[in-house]
Parts: structure tokens; C-alpha cells; sequence
């Protein structure tokens, strides 16, 4: 790859101290460190797992409108967290949390848990009671 | 309190660590020497095995690998330390960086760390930060993070999750590093050159050819599975596999085109550092492969693009793939003869 050719397709590391450091040759051959602020082919990459994962939250927002899911399942799978991770991050046993995710166990938690999750997907327990309109 | 170091953007977090640790201590080596020495480059895709439900795919070694072998051959002493409970985790970094003044490296979870953008917190446990600094009235801490522009400031809260992080291969369990002691002089490093490049080709090329997934193997069983990927698991999921594939050929910390670039910037310097000018011609050769592995992410970028897929696509990365297995084969075939 030549310098020139260094991709700065700024996209996904905006607004961020992030960035990518790419290692190019100048017009001599030598190796250069040079920054880059991203590569399209990357953030198609990205996209399409970003899209992946909206998906499935869609899924399940449609399931927690229809009464079959509770909110958090909805931000477990927001935060990228499948029942294991969750269960593990809160430090609640599997099989509760599997409960926690049907609305009818949902509705009758107490405070405490609640403030347990919530810490965990970094939201308030407002925000952890409520889904996106 | 704040340790004297300038930070250095770096393309590989771990190298970046290193780099700092080593850094402080008076031991200037740029970041491809740092890569070539530890021989991180690798090649590896093993279907059966998942991490977050998708094949792995890796172009280096394995994390954490780098820093022993690099220490091991300079002969500097160091410490690694794991804690089962998260305040003791922390007291020991305080005490290692205001007591004793050294620097720490930490391996830490992705997903917690405030600084990176939203889209690259993924779950991934297995990002290097080195820790020069603590402000005592906020408890704040400062990290050299080589995939950042600038030096950036954690809040002790986020640090303790980011060391702790749950869920993937085994727990980190707040996994911490520093440099004890410093040899009185340092070994030849020319030796240690010839000794890495050798490793690294024995590490490429030498499994035999019954164990694909691993070495140049990998590359060449890879574009054998691409070409199926469609047939056997449908646009959908063969579009995400592919996705995963170019992340870890690109994403933060590769040097760009998987560390062929990175190698190829290593194999220069030694070629100067040596005298071996032949090596010029082997940094030229790589340099070549890592523009063949940039234009199979464009090849899969076109994929990406278009909404109805065909067969033909992936026909043309299995392709593109097989002749940089045998191009890398042959390379490392030829390196490892031109430094016996």
C-alpha cells in the first residue's frame, strides 16, 4: 500500500480519539506509520453487523409490544448481551434471569434488582422499565 | 501522580503496551521491530471453534503471547498478576504505579470503556491499556491506549468493570503486567532478528498438510470453505461470516491488510539493522501479498454492496485467496532459507 492509498473513510470513529494506524510505503519503498480514519470495506463490514444486530432487537421489540417478551429483553440484546452474559454480569442465576425476561415475572421484580441490571446495561431504571416508541 | 511518557499511537494494542513498558525504561523499539521480534505474525481459521457464535479467523498469535516472548528473549523480568477480587485488583495497580513508579499493563474487557466509539464496543476481552497515571483527587486514572490519538482518563469505576469483564474464553480475572527488573545489557539484537524470522516461518509453514485450519494451510483451506459458504448457510449468514472475516483483517490494530504491512515494515528495519539487504527484497514481496489481502476486502466490500448475491462472488474470493496461500507459502519458504 502506498501513502496516498491510505483509505480516510471517517464513519464509525467519528467524533472519538480513536483511530486506526496504518503502516504504508512513500515514493522510496520505506515503510511509513501513518494514521487513518477508516476503510469502507470496514464499514461495510461493520454495517452489516450492525444491521444484524438491529434485527434481532427488532425481533424482539415486536415481541415485548405483543406481551410475550419483557424490556429487558429488549436492552440485554441492545447491549449485545444474550442470557448467559447477562446472567453472568448481574450475577443472577441463569434460570431466574430466563424469568426476568418473560413480562409477567418482569412486572413483579423488587428495586434491588432492578438497580442490579440497570447498572449493568448502564441505563436507569426508568429507561429499564420502558422501550423505545 | 503521573509517569514521564509521551504517548505513541500504535496500530496493535498490545504492541502499544509493550512498547510503553519497555519505553519507560529507556528501550526505544518501534512497533514493527516489537511485532517481528515476538513473531506475531500467524495465520489461523478454524471453523468449529466460535467466538460470539461466528468461526475464528486470526491473523496473529494468540493475545497475551506477545509480551512473554518478547520479555523472555530481551531478558527482562516481569510480573503478571490475576486477583479473584476486584478491590484487591485495584489496590495492587495503585500500589505497582504510586509506590513503586512503574507503569502497568492491563488487559482489559472492550466493552466498558468509555472512550471508544459506540459501534467497536463489542465483547471482547482481550484489549491492552497501559496505566502511567492517577489523579488522586478524582480518582481518575490515565491510559496509553495505542489505538487512541492522545492519552485518555478512565474513571476508577469503569476500570474495575473494563479488568473484570464476563463471558468469553476464560476470565481475566483483572490481569495485570509490569516490568520488574531490567537486564544490565541487553542481548544482540541482530541474533534475536534472524532467530524471530526463523520462528515465524516455521510457524506458517511447517504443519503438515493434514492440519488445515492452521499456517498458510488455513489460507488455502479458507478459500476452499469461502466457495461453499452460500450453498451450506444462505446469503444471510454467509454475508455475516464474511463481514467477520474482513474485521479482523482491518479492525483496529492489524497495521492494515491482517499485519502483512506491520511484517513487511519489520522485515526493512532489519534489513538495516542487520546488513541483510535481501530482506529489502522479502519486505517488498510481502508488501505485494498485503495488497492482495486489501483487494480481497474489496472484492468482499462489492458483496456487501449488492442486494441480490451470486455464486460468482465468492467463487472470486476463493480465488483471490488461494494464490495467497501458495504467494505466502513460497514466501515464507524462500525467508526462511535466505537467513539460514
Amino acid at each position: 500500500m502506498k501513502i496516498e492509498d491510505v483509505p480516510q473513510d471517517l464513519k464509525y470513529m467519528k467524533g472519538t480519539v480513536i483511530r486506526d494506524t496504518d503502516y504504508a510505503v512513500d515514493s522510496e519503498g520505506r515503510y511509513q506509520r501513518v494514521m487513518s480514519s477508516g476503510w469502507e470495506p470496514k464499514n461495510l463490514a461493520l454495517d452489516i453487523i450492525m444491521e444484524d444486530i438491529d434485527e434481532q432487537c427488532q425481533e424482539i421489540l415486536a415481541d415485548v409490544r405483543a406481551g410475550k417478551s419483557s424490556p429487558l429483553a429488549y436492552h440485554a440484546a441492545r447491549n449485545l448481551m444474550d442470557l448467559d452474559l447477562l446472567a453472568d454480569y448481574a450475577d443472577i442465576p441463569k434460570r431466574t434471569v430466563r424469568k426476568h425476561f418473560l413480562p409477567e415475572y418482569f412486572a413483579q421484580l423488587d428495586e434491588a434488582t432492578l438497580a442490579k441490571y440497570a447498572d449493568v446495561l448502564r441505563i436507569t431504571v426508568d429507561e429499564l422499565k420502558s422501550i423505545p416508541a | 501522580m503521573e509517569l514521564n511518557l509521551e504517548h505513541r499511537p500504535n496500530a496493535h494494542c498490545e504492541n502499544g503496551a509493550i512498547s510503553t513498558l519497555l519505553r519507560y525504561h529507556g528501550l526505544d523499539l518501534s512497533e514493527p521491530m516489537i511485532f517481528g521480534l515476538a513473531y506475531g505474525i500467524f495465520f489461523t481459521h478454524i471453523p468449529f471453534l466460535k467466538m460470539g457464535g461466528m468461526p475464528v479467523t486470526s491473523f496473529r498469535t494468540f493475545p497475551g503471547v506477545l509480551f512473554t516472548r518478547i520479555m523472555k528473549m530481551l531478558g527482562v523480568k516481569t510480573a503478571t498478576r490475576r486477583f479473584f477480587s476486584q478491590e484487591s485488583a485495584m489496590r495492587a495497580l495503585d500500589k505497582i504505579l504510586l509506590e513503586d513508579h512503574e507503569p502497568v499493563g492491563c488487559v482489559v474487557g472492550m466493552y466498558y470503556l468509555p472512550y471508544m466509539p459506540l459501534e467497536y464496543r463489542f465483547h471482547f476481552n482481550g484489549h491492552n491499556i497501559a496505566i502511567t497515571g492517577k489523579d488522586e483527587k478524582t480518582g481518575d486514572y490515565t491510559v496509553l491506549d495505542a489505538n487512541a490519538v492522545e492519552k485518555v482518563t478512565i474513571s476508577r469505576k469503569d476500570l474495575m468493570r473494563a479488568r473484570f469483564p464476563k463471558g468469553g474464553v476464560y476470565p481475566l480475572m483483572g490481569q495485570m503486567y509490569w516490568i520488574k527488573r531490567m537486564p544490565k545489557e541487553l542481548p544482540d539484537l541482530n541474533k534475536l532478528i534472524i532467530k524471530s524470522i526463523k520462528k515465524a516461518c516455521w510457524f506458517m509453514t511447517s504443519e503438515p498438510s493434514f492440519i488445515k485450519p492452521v499456517g498458510v494451510n488455513g489460507i488455502t483451506y479458507l478459500s476452499q470453505r469461502i466457495r461453499t459458504w452460500e450453498k451450506t448457510m444462505g446469503p444471510r449468514r454467509a454475508k455475516l461470516n464474511l463481514a467477520q472475516i474482513i474485521r479482523m483483517l482491518e479492525e483496529i490494530g492489524t497495521g492494515g491488510a491482517g499485519f502483512r504491512f506491520l511484517y513487511g515494515a519489520f522485515l526493512q528495519e532489519a534489513a538495516e539493522r542487520t546488513g541483510l539487504t535481501v530482506l529489502n527484497d522479502f519486505s517488498r514481496r510481502i508488501t505485494e501479498i498485503g495488497d492482495l489481502w486489501r483487494e480481497f476486502a474489496y472484492t468482499a466490500a462489492r458483496i456487501f454492496k449488492q442486494r441480490s448475491d451470486n455464486q460468482k462472488n465468492y467463487d472470486d474470493l476463493g480465488d483471490i485467496l488461494q494464490k495467497i496461500g501458495q504467494l505466502e507459502r513460497q514466501f515464507f519458504l524462500d525467508l526462511n532459507e535466505a537467513v539460514q
